[in-house]
């Protein structure tokens, strides 16, 4: 798995289309919290709903993958695919109403939101196995500091200011990423 | 450019929860399903009585091929065999 964890959107997109399974997971992996968050957090849709939606956006993604022109677009080509899902799903309960009166008014900045929070969690990968863990731990899956604690087998005084260590080293790497500089 | 202080890390951090681990693997499992699914209908056209068990219990012949059982691919199933009846 950890040969592909590098590689670019575009790059895993295209090992997908020679339908290498291993790139798939890997796929999956990168982008499924994002789904999950727009379906349940933009378009708060239930648990059940969400789940179709999530495996149907999967499913057409693998089925259409050769018709995406540009590879490395996955990233807003399967955001405007749950977009659509999402919509339709609502639209079923709904009847017959138009898109703009089944979609939230915030969807798009919570979209905006969660594309920047990608950019984060993809920031996150790069930092040591330690950081990415403890961050990942205490912010996404909202464990305590007595879980984490357990967990990684540090001394629960420590995790906070851990925390705030790879808190900083997160930002340099954020920040390098975003400034002038380091811009192509 | 945004200033990215420690509040609005873990703000952002916070914003991508893990989806249910059940989900991601029967996401991972969406080009193997696909082709069994197809199996399924292959079989369902030649074999009437498979095709009547099939038509009675998708979540079971799903399962028996391995396949997750959810709403989607009963729904393809389902569909595929009315689209050829």
């Amino acid at each position: 798995m950890g040969m592909y964890v590098d590689l670019t959107d575009g790059q895993l997109v295209a090992r997908c289309r020679t339908g290498d399974q291993e790139a798939w997971n890997e796929l999956v992996e990168r982008f499924s919290r994002y789904v999950y968050a727009i379906s349940v957090q933009a378009f708060k849709l239930s648990e059940h709903d969400a789940e179709d939606v999530f495996q149907e956006v999967f499913t057409r993604a693998y089925e259409h993958l050769h018709k995406l022109r540009d590879d490395d677009a996955i990233r807003p080509w399967l955001a405007q695919l749950t977009r659509r899902l999402c919509i339709d799903r609502l639209r079923a309960g709904a009847h017959e109403q138009p898109d703009e009166l089944v979609e939230p008014m915030d969807v798009d900045d919570t979209i905006g939101r969660l594309d920047e929070a990608l950019a984060v969690h993809e920031a996150l990968a790069i930092l040591p196995d330690g950081c990415q863990d403890i961050l990942d731990r205490f912010f996404a899956r909202d464990e305590s500091y007595r879980t984490i604690s357990e967990a990684l087998d540090v001394p629960s005084g420590t995790i906070a200011s851990r925390i705030s260590r790879c808190l900083g080293k997160l930002r340099v790497e954020i920040e390098g990423r975003t400034s002038p500089s380091s811009a192509s | 450019m945004t200033a990215y202080d420690e509040e609005r890390l873990g703000e952002l951090l916070s914003a991508l929860p893990p989806a249910p681990e059940a989900w991601v693997e029967a996401a991972k499992g969406a080009p193997f399903a696909r082709e069994r699914l197809d199996e399924i209908v292959e079989r369902a056209r030649a074999d009437e009585e498979y095709r009547q068990r099939v038509v009675a219990d998708p979540e079971g012949v799903l399962e028996e091929a391995d396949v997750v059982a959810h709403a989607k691919n009963i729904e393809i199933i389902r569909k595929r065999l009315k689209d050829e009846k």
